[in-house]
């Protein structure tokens, strides 16, 4: 027996992604300047990101797939890396973490996260999540003289590390059912067999998603996410409160659209419940929250309720407004978190809600900022945030739950309350604190690239959604 | 009936397990329970009763560096592990496997390598 050469070109932007991280794991030894990781690893991406362009196939005997599908999920991937990056350079010098192996740890997350969305396989996909969510838990604890961060990363990982048996259990009992892993095989083998009344499918169905519940933290499967995002890193909080969650999102549909597609109806009851409870406690409890973390934290709770409204929907159309609202939601959320971490300088903390109290006196152009990002987080005309929300909303009302986007709707008027709050503190109280902010170009770069991305999206938004339903088209 | 799998040739080994789960239970029992004296003196009390006797609290801090050993000798030695396989079948898997193990050898170099430099096997 001769193994014979797997065809490379789909997998070729992972393995780039893999050299890339190994070769800044290199760097990092020889290199006292620590930018140069930064400006490597952004640069890294974007030629990353280029061998995307016909890297479209299957290889791996069928494991692996590069489609439409993963790929528009990988550019998401790649816009939070990038951004991500650029919000830290500054801030992990502040913190006193400016340790190389943070920007390696950001890239070998992506590259868990690409191979996720690009999973035709069940252990495939599991390799990914665990890539992923390992270096994620090392980065949640990168500051590691701080109680809170070592609290978030300790919780991250035990939950994490407790859905992840979820996912294998579900796994597990599916190999037992059809005795084959992969997802397509899965989906022909309960049709063939007339399996969709066997108690075990809707078992594993449940454990699966379980599982993916934690990942995108949908209630009740949130706990875990305000203290995670309250003590990690901020600009690990932006990173991981958009790119594990897209990737949650990327394998939900893939696993529930294609494998489970024949008990369509059983998880959609499951994901109903779900997605309201999301939307109720991420938005109700936000209201309460004093810190701006933990507040973002509930924020991204109540989002994955409304991009699951896409997952409901249960057809294309529904997973092309899911893919556009994670797009839409990576540059609205990442913005926001840079303008916290541009209020963290040496000795303020800047992360109470609080301190923005009058924050429009002294620094007008930044409190402007933050006022694009709350109202495009509740969904106000002219940002993006606004056409994400239309766009699930109406493939929801489409697929025929119009009383659920009646719920969604008034969560979103609910969600108003605590958005507005900061710009009613920034613009309406006088300021009680000098706040200094840390600005550097990066940082300034990555505003300037949300900012434009969420007002362009917001006006223009066909061209995102035509891109998102142009990349289901063959899924 | 499609989906009901009963794997009926492993019935043996289901008689065997329970067989010698009752057996076990059984002799301990019977050994120990029944026909074993009882008699409570102040040395039975002791966590070794033919040993030295406990000084101070089991429960101390260890150093940091034996976790470190711990951690670096699991990954290598398993990464290693995979090696024995690759080499028995290596005349047959020809070229392409060939590959596939130079690059995890050079993967698992560059770990070795950030370790080393990380001074991770320093001892002091």
């Amino acid at each position: 027996m001769n193994l014979q050469f797997p065809d490379l070109t789909p997998v070729m932007p992972e393995l780039f992604m893999t050299a890339l991280a190994l070769i800044l794991l290199c760097t990092e030894l020889l290199v006292k300047k620590k930018g140069i990781l930064a400006a490597l690893s952004i640069l890294g991406v974007v030629v990353v990101a280029y061998t995307l362009i016909g890297s479209s196939g299957t290889t791996f005997g069928g494991m692996f797939v590069s489609d439409g599908y993963s790929t528009f999920f990988k550019v998401i991937f790649f816009v939070n890396a990038i951004l991500s990056v650029l919000i830290s350079i500054k801030y992990i010098a502040i913190e006193r973490v400016n340790f190389g192996e943070y920007y390696s740890l950001i890239l070998i997350s992506t590259l868990g996260m690409m191979i996720m969305a690009s999973a035709a396989d069940l252990i495939v996909l599991y390799l990914g999540l665990e890539l992923m969510a390992l270096s994620t838990y090392v980065l949640a604890g990168f500051i590691r003289y701080d109680i809170k961060s070592n609290e978030a990363a300790l919780k991250y990982f035990l939950l994490g590390a407790f859905s992840s048996a979820f996912l294998l259990y579900g796994i597990s009992m599916i190999y037992g059912l059809t005795g084959t892993t992969d997802i397509k095989s899965i989906a022909l083998y309960i049709s063939e067999k007339g399996l969709t009344e066997n108690p075990a499918l809707s078992l594993s169905m449940i454990l699966f998603a379980v599982a993916f519940g934690f990942k995108i933290a949908a209630v009740p499967f949130h706990m875990w996410a305000p203290d995670a995002y309250e003590g990690a890193p901020t600009s690990i909080t932006a990173f991981m409160s958009v790119g594990p969650k897209a990737a949650g999102f990327a394998v939900l549909g893939r696993v529930f659209m294609i494998a489970f597609a024949s008990i369509k109806l059983e998880w959609v009851a499951v994901f109903i419940p779900l997605s309201i409870l999301s939307m109720a406690v991420g938005n109700i409890v936000a209201i309460a929250q004093t810190n701006i973390k933990r507040m973002l934290a509930y924020s991204s709770i109540a989002h994955a309720g409304y991009a699951l409204l896409g997952i409901i929907a249960a057809n294309n159309e529904g997973l092309a407004s899911m893919m556009s609202y994670l797009m839409i939601y990576a540059f609205m959320n990442i913005g926001a978190f840079a303008v916290v971490i541009m209020l963290r300088s040496e000795d303020f903390k800047g992360d109470s809600i609080s301190d923005y109290e009058g924050l429009s006196r002294a620094h007008p152009l930044l409190a402007a900022l933050m006022l694009i990002f709350m109202f495009s987080l509740t969904g106000i005309p002219p940002t993006a945030g606004f056409m994400a929300k239309l766009y699930v909303f109406m493939s929801a009302i489409n697929a025929g739950y119009t009383w659920l986007v009646v719920v969604a709707v008034v969560f979103a008027v609910i969600s108003a309350y605590f958005y507005l709050r900061i710009i009613m503190y920034m613009y309406m109280r006088e300021p009680k604190v000098e706040v200094s902010l840390s600005t550097s170009p990066s940082l300034g770069l990555a505003l300037g690239v949300t900012t434009v991305a969420v007002l362009a999206i917001g006006v223009f938004p066909l061209y995102l959604v035509e891109l998102a339903r142009a990349a289901i088209s063959g899924f | 009936m499609p989906g009901t799998y009963i794997p009926s040739e492993y019935l043996p080994v289901l008689i065997f397990l329970m067989v010698s789960v009752t057996l076990g239970f059984a002799l301990l029992l019977i050994s120990s329970g029944i026909l074993g004296l009882k008699r409570a003196y102040s040395e039975k009390f002791t966590p070794y009763e033919s040993g030295v006797p406990p000084v101070g609290e089991p429960r101390y801090r260890f150093s940091v560096r034996f976790y470190i050993i711990a951690m670096l000798f699991v990954i290598f030695d398993i990464e290693a592990v995979y090696l024995y396989p690759w080499a028995i079948v290596f005349d047959k898997i020809g070229l392409y496997a060939f590959i596939e193990m130079v690059i995890f050898i050079v993967i698992l170099l560059v770990g070795f390598i950030y370790v080393w430099k990380k001074e991770g096997f320093k001892w002091d």
